[in-house]
């Protein structure tokens, strides 16, 4: 059995970097995308387990990413992470409504990071 | 104060003026010595047909026996009393005269409680709207985030990774200190610019309350500068405390500058001898001086207080209809906060600009007392022929002649305090119980 792969969509090189670490040590497969244009490009190719979207990207917003692959039927169960910069408010809300799988509020713990995509990929396997 | 401003004890105050007894008034005016006794302590509410009797055999207006100029006090307990919690017993809105007739000193703190509350109120609204709409501060804010959520990950991943090779160990000791520079440069920021935001400390919430705070210190007169050696505007303002705000200097040295001007450009003592001789028809005077009418419009309320001659109300507002100078007139109350009455000839000139507006009008109260307005709205282009048309309404208030033939306006001052239920263009409901 392969890797588990996560499509990582997110702005801030250092965060991304962390995060990249933290999954490539627990076993994951990254890719990188450092905004939101190629998203649905990268999710057709690679196919991963996860989408770990940041909300607040550059260009297209995380919501607008979300929205829009809700819409497809081949990516309408993919399990999405959402990184909220603003916690539990309006923009959480929002993800929910948007189909959301799960949220993680910045700036979070690397183990809560992992105990979610773990969660989320096996509910998605 | 407060008691002197009661309809009961003002009227108590005109009868021994005049050497009447009690009895004697009641007679008059048709009703017992002891409802008069009532009404005096202000234990009783006038009707208005019995406040006209009254007023006539004492000689007054009836306005003169009326809350009158007062108003304000009694405007912010019925506010107090419609913020009142539900379920808290309902204040007594139908006796609130003699509330302040026999506590005067707990209506005033109250009033000014309410007063003070409305002022915070205001003052969170509009840092509400500062964080929720700043783009500086939602653009911080959005680093600050990013940086701590690096620096966490960051330092999790050294704090808890046993083994590590030495270049990925380096490239995260390299991320934690540029992290730290960035948050410090960012926090640096954002205090400096939380530093240069107005302090409510002097409890005015706005640059223009400030200004108006400081004129209205002056009896709306800037003395010194009608001389030819008038000072600088900085000059002026120095260690003035109510203009605590940079943006509340900036907008009185604008007003300092035009006043310097018009001062120099229509001197008192000619004005002062127009006025006598033409009255106060700004657009008689503005001919007469050959300057615009702004000028005049202005000039006539920010004379010296004189009483020989009429208070003059004056109230500016731009092309969004928001008000950019209020001076108020004695009796007519200028809304502090919010939209004023959507009647006044100041909107309506708004719509006709370049148009002239002579309108009586009838505000509305417990006795309607009657104004004298002039309107004119003055287009600009301070861009030249290619760029905005800019609008400035301006409306003076003076009493009405005592008699005149054209037909009043009824207004109110604003819709949340005004009593006319019916009135068509009216934007909310009145807080107001019937017959207040």
């Amino acid at each position: 059995m392969g890797k588990k792969q996560v499509l990582l969509v997110e702005d801030e090189p250092n965060i991304a970097e962390a995060i990249r670490f933290i999954l490539s040590r627990d076993g994951w497969q990254v890719r990188h995308l450092p905004e939101g244009a190629a998203v649905l490009a990268a999710l057709a190719e690679d196919r991963p387990h996860v989408l770990v979207l940041d909300l607040m990207l550059p260009g297209r917003s995380g919501l607008e990413i979300l929205a829009d692959l809700r819409a497809r039927p081949e990516f309408a169960a993919l399990p999405v992470l959402m990184l909220t910069a603003r916690g539990q408010g309006r923009d959480r809300d929002a993800a929910e409504r948007a189909g959301a799988s799960a949220f993680l509020a910045k700036p979070f713990a690397n183990a809560d990071l992992l105990a979610c995509l773990r969660s989320l990929a096996g509910a998605g396997a | 104060m407060v008691r002197s401003a009661l309809t009961g004890t003002r009227i108590r105050e005109r009868r021994t003026a005049l050497g009447l007894r009690q009895a004697e008034l009641a007679r008059a005016v048709g009703v017992s010595a002891a409802y008069l006794n009532l009404i005096e302590h202000n234990r009783r509410r006038v009707g208005e047909a019995l406040l006209e009797r009254l007023a006539v055999a004492l000689s007054v207006e009836p306005v003169a026996l009326s809350e009158g100029a007062e108003s304000t006090l009694f405007d912010s307990l019925r506010e107090a009393a419609v913020g009142a919690a539900p379920g808290d017993p309902v204040p007594e809105t139908d006796r609130i005269e003699e509330f302040v007739g026999r506590f005067p000193g707990w209506a005033a703190a109250l009033a000014a409680r309410q007063t003070r509350i409305a002022a915070l109120e205001r003052t969170l609204e509009a840092y509400s709207e500062r964080m929720a709409q700043d783009p500086f501060l939602a653009t911080t804010l959005h680093e600050v985030l990013s940086a701590i959520t690096s620096l966490r990950s960051t330092a999790a991943i050294l704090a808890e990774t046993e083994e590590m090779e030495p270049e990925w160990r380096a490239r995260f000791h390299r991320t934690i200190h540029e992290e730290s520079l960035r948050l410090s440069a960012t926090a640096e920021a954002l205090v400096g610019y939380l530093d240069s935001l107005d302090g409510a400390e002097t409890g005015l919430s706005s640059p223009q309350e400030e200004v108006e705070a400081w004129l209205a210190g002056q009896g709306w007169h800037l003395a010194a500068l009608e001389g030819a050696t008038a000072p600088g505007a900085e000059a002026l303002m120095a260690g003035v405390a109510e203009l605590a705000s940079g943006p509340a200097r900036q907008l009185a040295a604008a007003h300092v500058a035009r006043v310097r001007a018009e001062a120099r450009a229509l001197p008192l003592a000619p004005l002062r001898r127009a006025l006598a001789e033409d009255g106060p028809d700004p657009a008689r005077l503005a001919v007469r001086f050959g300057l615009p009418l702004a000028t005049l419009f202005r000039r006539l309320a920010l004379m010296p207080p004189d009483p020989s001659l009429p208070p003059v109300g004056l109230v500016v507002c731009d092309g969004a209809g928001g008000f950019t100078f209020r001076k108020p007139m004695p009796g007519f109350a200028l809304p502090r906060y919010g939209a004023a009455c959507p009647l006044w000839p100041l909107y309506e000139a708004l719509a006709r600009p370049m148009q002239p507006i002579r309108a009586v009008v009838e505000l509305a109260g417990r006795l309607p007392q009657r104004f004298l307005t002039y309107a004119i709205c003055i287009p600009t282009q301070p861009g030249g022929f290619d760029g905005p048309q800019v609008l400035e309404s301006m409306m003076l208030i003076l009493p009405a002649p005592a008699v005149c033939g054209d037909v009043e306006r009824p207004v109110g001052v604003t819709c949340r305090v005004c009593p006319r239920r019916d009135c068509l263009a009216r934007r909310e409901p009145t807080i107001l119980t019937d017959g207040l």
